[in-house]
């Protein structure tokens, strides 16, 4: 069974993440680095991507002659997806297991974060949403 | 692939070859779009058969004999369909090709496909992908592997790029001297965006991941030796291989980037600069100034300092200089600002950069922040290269770009 596990913030945690000092900074890239590793070599490691900062996302809808009409301004509270991986697992519980491994990534002082993974099943069957 | 040892030479041998044959077959059935997709069958065929049984005696022979069975195959439905629909006769017959068709083999081949595969109707990703395939030899798989695409995704790609090449009607000859100066430019920024892609993307253990720098400078080679006396072609692969030969040193231990001034210089490949300036050196002799040989001479000036402090910054801002007469664009302006900096200091570099602020290509675009950052860190004004710095890590689009300038954020901040 595949499942995402989503690394979402608010705006606020981003420019947290922006002021973090560097040794704080290079033990969470070199954490996230190994923690890929692991997936890997364990044999659940399916796909993951990092996405651009907030401040770079638009809101899109499509006006009245079918042409995009974009919007950047998001309410403070809004969570945006920072990052994600998928695994293929035997179980939801090892992909919580996992999640946890992913919260523990060192945060200010090289304390874990334990900032919270959003964990959902991805569903087989087509690719295309034909739901 | 079931023995490791033929790996390397048959990959080589076929993606030698792969022009030559697509060129053969597409020549003969005047076809560029069914052909090709022969040719990529015949391919896979070597692949999976080669291993086993052995390279054959003849291998150009062996696959044009096998594109051609496709190409008939092909040619047999069409014909069976169409007859279901009107009566159609003897258009096999003269469709038939003779396997005479190995003996007209034409050096030029490789050239029309890449003058086609280059088209300007196709946008750079289109014709980098069909550049690849039909020129390349590369299989669809790994073109789809190296651009971390689904290969369905690059199969489409490749597929619609060749209806574009089909529907503008060029057609399958070597352009006229006229024509191919006038389309060289096309072919050779596409040869330069596969080597960009490649050098940017070549950070990590992509180790399963095709080397399309080193596959860019394999296709400007075989360019080179096919329009020999074009200083342009010789001036760009002289800056791939003078930018290839820092590739060693522009990571860490930890995947970090290393910029240029910080590199160690020891790991730099001496055997691509001395070429990389033996064919700069040829081609500026002959008193051409194009694009990519000054940008060439620019790479050398760094690639022969031995030491950073040895950089001769007042050669390269006057490069810079001509490249901005030459082709100027945004990013020469950019460059041109970071060399006046260093030889006329930060103050000036800045004062260069305001001229950016209205340029809307660059509008947004994190190097400009990254540059500024650097000049004020330079003149000591902390506060604001910590501003920039942040602002271009947050318009990269690159993890590693990203997690440079936030360390060197981090690093002032510390302070």
């Amino acid at each position: 069974m595949k499942y995402i596990l989503m690394m979402t913030g608010k705006k606020s945690d981003f420019e947290g993440y922006a002021r973090w000092s560097k040794e704080d900074f290079q033990a969470n890239v070199a954490f996230m680095r190994a923690f890929s590793k692991e997936l890997k070599e364990s044999g659940v490691f399916v796909s993951t991507e990092g996405l651009g900062w907030p401040s770079e996302a638009k809101l899109v809808r499509a006006g009245k002659n079918g042409e995009p009409i974009t919007d950047g301004v998001f309410p403070e509270s809004k969570e945006f997806l920072a990052g994600y991986w998928i695994i293929d697992v035997e179980s939801s519980e090892q992909a919580y297991k996992i999640a946890a491994r992913a919260s523990q990534a060192p945060g200010p002082g090289g304390k874990p974060a334990n900032m919270p993974i959003e964990v959902r099943p991805v569903l087989s069957g087509h690719a295309d949403l034909g739901l | 692939m079931a023995d490791h040892q033929y790996d390397g030479p048959i990959e080589h041998v076929l993606r030698e070859l792969a022009p030559q044959v697509l060129g053969a077959v597409a020549r003969r059935f005047r076809d560029f779009s069914s052909a090709e997709d022969a040719v990529q069958e015949a391919m896979i065929a070597a692949f999976t058969q080669w291993p086993q049984e052995g390279v054959p005696e003849n291998p150009r022979g062996w696959l044009i004999q096998v594109a051609c069975r496709r190409m008939m195959d092909h040619v047999r439905s069409e014909i069976a369909r169409r007859e279901r629909e009107t009566a159609v006769t003897s258009e096999a017959e003269s469709l038939a090709p003779t396997l005479e068709i190995e003996a007209d083999m034409d050096p030029d081949d490789t050239l029309i496909l890449l003058f086609m595969c280059c088209h300007s109707a196709l946008t750079p990703s289109s014709a980098i992908a069909l550049t690849l395939r039909a020129v390349g030899g590369l299989t669809t798989a790994e073109i789809a592997n190296a651009f971390l695409v689904p290969e369905a995704t690059m199969a489409q790609r490749i597929s619609r790029a060749k209806q574009t090449v089909k529907a503008s009607g060029v057609p399958f000859r070597l352009p006229s001297p006229h024509e191919r100066t006038e389309r060289l430019p096309a072919v050779l920024r596409v040869l330069y965006l596969i080597f960009s892609e490649g050098y940017a993307s070549s950070i990590g253990s992509h180790l399963q991941r095709l080397d399309l720098a080193r596959e860019a400078i394999r296709l400007t080679r075989n360019t080179k030796t096919l329009l020999p006396d074009n200083d342009e072609v010789a001036g760009l692969l002289a800056l791939m291989l003078l930018t290839d030969a820092r590739r060693a040193a522009r990571t860490g231990p930890a995947e970090e980037l290393i910029p240029l001034d910080k590199q160690d210089r020891s790991l730099w490949d001496r055997a691509e600069i001395s070429e990389g300036i033996e064919l700069l050196t040829a081609a500026l002799s002959k008193g051409s100034v194009g694009l990519y040989q000054l940008q060439a001479a620019i790479a050398a000036v760094h690639d022969e300092a031995e030491r950073v402090e040895e950089t001769d910054w007042p050669q390269i801002m006057a490069l810079y200089e001509l490249l901005k007469r030459v082709s100027p664009s945004p990013m020469v302006t950019l460059n041109h600002a970071i060399a006046a900096a260093m030889v006329h200091g930060p103050a000036k570099g800045l004062q260069l950069l305001q001229a950016l602020d209205t340029d809307s290509r660059l509008a947004g675009h994190y190097r400009l922040d990254a540059v500024r950052a650097h000049l004020f860190e330079k003149i000591g004004d902390h506060e604001a290269a910590i501003k920039h710095y942040r602002i271009a890590a947050t318009r990269t689009t690159s993890i590693p770009e990203r997690n440079y300038l936030m360390t060197q954020a981090a690093r002032l901040a510390g302070d």
